[in-house]
């Protein structure tokens, strides 16, 4: 085993903060070139007309654990060493749920946020800013918050373990879901994207609620 | 550059697998994964710190930002939110893609849209802190490895934003 390599003192703690700018540059550039920094297109996932969100979040989801599931297999990561965010269930799903609101209001996330500020778009530059202020406030409410911040912790607990199956099983049926997903993406953007649904009933397609019969034959 | 055309974005499945792969280097290299609502608590810690120490000393929330050996500025996760900012701009650069523009529907208006950004950046700082991190440290961090945690705040976030969005359906079609 010699990685993670911070881990087992490869790398030091100012090679550490040069990795952590190398790699953000390099996770800016992905989301940027993606499109994840344009809130028009990632608002496109919630109504079903571009969902490169989900293509883009899950292409790389697999590319990770599929990596890490090999590179601990053949022996070059120490997998324990690696830190898995602990699970704190009802904080977690309820801090999960006010973030979807706020992610479908705003239209971008905190890190794509960043990228649609830095590169011109206003409103990228007040979610940041809204962003910043949220967690400020937060923050300094943070003692009435922290008896429910605290509840149901599970500590590092992964599917594996919850699902009690081996680790290759929940990554291969990680693969599979992400690959029907994928499957499932294409379709629903090319059944979007038909000229004859748009033409005719140009609210209607664009916003989904499709009672009209012959959409089901399109 | 203004006379440019943009470039079209990248396939999506490419630009995904090339973030995981940025995401397994950070695994292999650190042992962690990436972030950003850690970099805006950071920051956020650091000002507080700045303007009131005592009170960021005794808040349990701030404490855990300033204790770093580089404190809340040179924090791991502020670096890297440094360089996204760095390489979206870059990308964009060489794409002409840098544009100044308020992204909004035809029939919303651009202060509309800033009022909603605002809200919803708002609103999203309170979630990621009681989650303990957003679509970065959580999704897609926590996603990878398998996180239950991560996979329930992931479900969480996206069902939530599909309840909500046809009530904002105004702001973008």
């Amino acid at each position: 085993m010699i990685a993670p390599l911070f881990d087992y003192g490869y790398v030091g703690a100012r090679a550490a903060l040069v990795a952590a700018l190398v790699i953000g540059i390099a996770f800016g550039w992905c989301l940027e070139s993606a499109g994840m920094g344009s809130a028009r297109k990632l608002a496109g996932q919630f109504y079903l007309t571009d969902l490169t969100v989900f293509k883009v979040m899950f292409s790389a989801i697999v590319t990770a654990m599929l990596g890490l599931f090999w590179l601990g297999r053949l022996g070059v990561v120490d997998l324990s060493r690696v830190y898995v965010p602990e699970t704190f269930l009802l904080p977690q799903l309820a801090g999960g749920l006010v973030f979807g609101v706020g992610f479908a209001i705003g239209g971008l996330c905190p890190g794509t946020s960043c990228v649609a500020a830095v590169t011109g778009r206003l409103d990228g530059m007040a979610l940041v800013l809204g962003m910043w202020a949220g967690v400020l406030v937060t923050g300094l409410a943070f003692p009435i918050l922290q008896p429910f911040f605290d509840r149901t912790a599970r500590g590092s607990l992964t599917l594996p373990q919850l699902f009690q199956l081996p680790y290759g099983v929940i990554v291969f049926s990680v693969v599979a879901i992400a690959l029907a997903g994928f499957r499932a993406a294409e379709w629903i953007e090319r059944r979007r994207r038909q000229p004859s649904l748009t033409a005719r009933e140009p609210d209607d397609a664009a916003l989904g609620v499709a009672p009209a019969p012959e959409r089901m034959q399109a | 550059m203004t006379s440019r055309k943009p470039r079209p974005y990248a396939n999506p499945y490419l630009a995904g697998v090339a973030l995981g792969l940025v995401l397994l280097a950070a695994f292999v290299i650190m042992g962690r994964g990436l972030g950003a609502s850690g970099a805006f608590a950071s920051t956020a810690a650091g000002v507080v710190s700045a303007v009131a120490p005592s009170r960021a000393a005794s808040s349990p929330f701030f404490a855990r930002y300033l204790g770093g050996a580089g404190g809340p500025w040179l924090d791991w996760l502020v670096i890297e939110i440094a360089g996204v900012a760095i390489g979206g701009f870059l990308s964009a650069l060489v794409a002409g893609r840098l544009r100044v523009d308020i992204e909004r529907g035809p029939r919303f208006s651009p202060r509309a849209r800033l009022v909603t950004a605002l809200a919803g950046g708002s609103v999203m700082g309170l979630g990621a802190v009681l989650a303990r991190g957003c679509t970065s440290g959580q999704a897609l961090t926590g996603g990878a490895l398998l996180s239950v945690g991560s996979w329930l705040f992931m479900l969480a976030a996206f069902t939530a934003a599909y309840l909500v969005a046809p009530l904002a359906r105004r702001a973008w079609t």
